[in-house]
């Protein structure tokens, strides 16, 4: 018998509205909520061991927190699924949701469900790590939506093989899988464009990247006391690139002491960047990172100083996510560094 | 760059800051115009993406 583990909020719970929203997790082993759903659904094939109910604002304000001691009630029960929600178009509650499965999955190592409506800010953040499935926005198509989880955990569980997020009713996780057509890659496009001009609907099979919209740094306010660092993605490295970065979708990226340099002396540098012409900058890599000009503006008062190391990475083929990744970590290590405003160069 | 708010058009893509058929001083005082816009625009206030022509 498969033991599933519910997690709902207070208000699904039964314990309250907004004025139980700081309720700290407890578990019960009554069902409760959408409890009874799942149970009609599930029949006698499986068992609802125990049902976790959480205030939205508690789990919400302490995301980390909650999300372990939800695990520390619920894993003493041995779980071999979970359902969250469904959380509709509730924003705190989605994020629960998604936080709760997400643990399961990686911490627990079980499939996990939730349910959400398509405007749920809990989506986005956990659309790529846990199966979300598409729901309206209020609680009325309850059952429905508790039929076509429970389906999925259930498919999950005996592992069969999940079909395309439009065929099973789930939000795109961002994965490619690989599937055999019967017709060529030439007949299939010429197809798309033919819908396409007749103003049909089609389908591509190369989703374009959705890049996000990054809300613009903080002005700086004080430049002449301002430490201000040169980072490039144009893949300026020392002679023999010591840090191995690669020549064309880049994994890593260095950081090269300037500390005494007036100026980039060309004998010093190579340019690792498979993607340009680079022999002006190897002719003088201030060209590319302008330390000549910024060490004159430091002795001039104009900024507070320049900063000792310079990051470099090489921007050519590379994958979004992973320099998403790298970004992060430069950004962070600037930080540590009492860095307040950087100059970004690019080929 | 994906994500850049603060945008200054510079040179060209194989000398971003540096032009080789100026003498070794105008091409520095270019450099040294293009750093200032940039220092410029780290220090103007923004809701959107923006570029610094």
């Amino acid at each position: 018998m498969t033991r599933v583990v519910l997690y709902c909020n207070q208000f699904f719970g039964g314990i309250g509205g907004e004025d139980k929203a700081d309720l700290p997790p407890r578990l019960t082993e009554q069902v409760v909520g959408p409890g009874r759903a799942y149970r009609a659904v599930l029949g006698d094939r499986a068992e609802v061991v125990a049902t976790v109910i959480c205030g939205d604002n508690y789990f919400a304000e302490n995301i980390e927190a909650a999300t372990r001691e939800v695990k520390d009630l619920i894993a003493p029960y041995r779980p071999d699924l979970l359902f969250a929600g469904p959380a509709f178009n509730a924003g705190r509650y989605g994020i629960a949701c998604g936080a709760v499965c997400k643990m399961a999955r990686t911490e627990l190592q079980i499939p996990a469900v939730t349910g959400m409506y398509e405007e749920n800010p809990g989506l986005d953040l956990y659309r790529k790590d846990i199966y979300i499935v598409k729901t309206g926005d209020n609680a009325r198509s309850m059952a429905d939506v508790v039929k076509r989880m429970t389906t999925l955990g259930q498919r999950l569980l005996a592992g069969d093989r999940i079909g395309r997020p439009d065929d099973e009713g789930y939000y795109s996780r961002g994965l490619l899988a690989n599937e055999v057509a019967n017709r060529t890659g030439a007949e299939r496009v010429v197809d798309m464009l033919m819908h396409k001009i007749r103003g049909e609907a089609f389908e591509s099979e190369v989703l374009a990247p959705a890049y996000d919209r990054v809300a613009p740094a903080a002005v700086l306010r004080d430049i002449r006391s301002a430490k201000i660092a040169l980072v490039t993605d144009g893949g300026l490295v020392p002679k023999g690139n010591p840090d191995k970065i690669e020549v064309a979708t880049a994994t890593r990226y260095g950081r090269y002491d300037i500390a005494a340099k007036d100026t980039l002396d060309p004998a010093d540098y190579e340019v690792n960047h498979g993607g340009y012409d680079s022999r002006l900058v190897r002719q003088d890599p201030n060209r590319l990172v302008p330390v000549d000009v910024m060490r004159e503006l430091e002795r001039e008062g104009v900024i507070g100083a320049l900063h000792d190391w310079f990051y470099s990475t090489t921007g050519l083929t590379c994958i979004v996510e992973v320099m998403k990744g790298l970004g992060k970590k430069i950004a962070e290590s600037l930080k540590a560094e009492g860095v307040s405003g950087v100059i970004l160069t690019s080929t | 760059m994906v994500g850049s708010s603060r945008i200054i058009p510079a040179q060209k893509i194989v000398s971003p800051l540096g032009n080789s058929a100026l003498g070794p001083e105008d091409e520095k005082a270019l450099r040294r115009s293009l750093v200032k816009k940039a220092l410029a625009a780290l220090q103007t206030e923004l809701e959107g993406q923006k570029v610094f022509f």
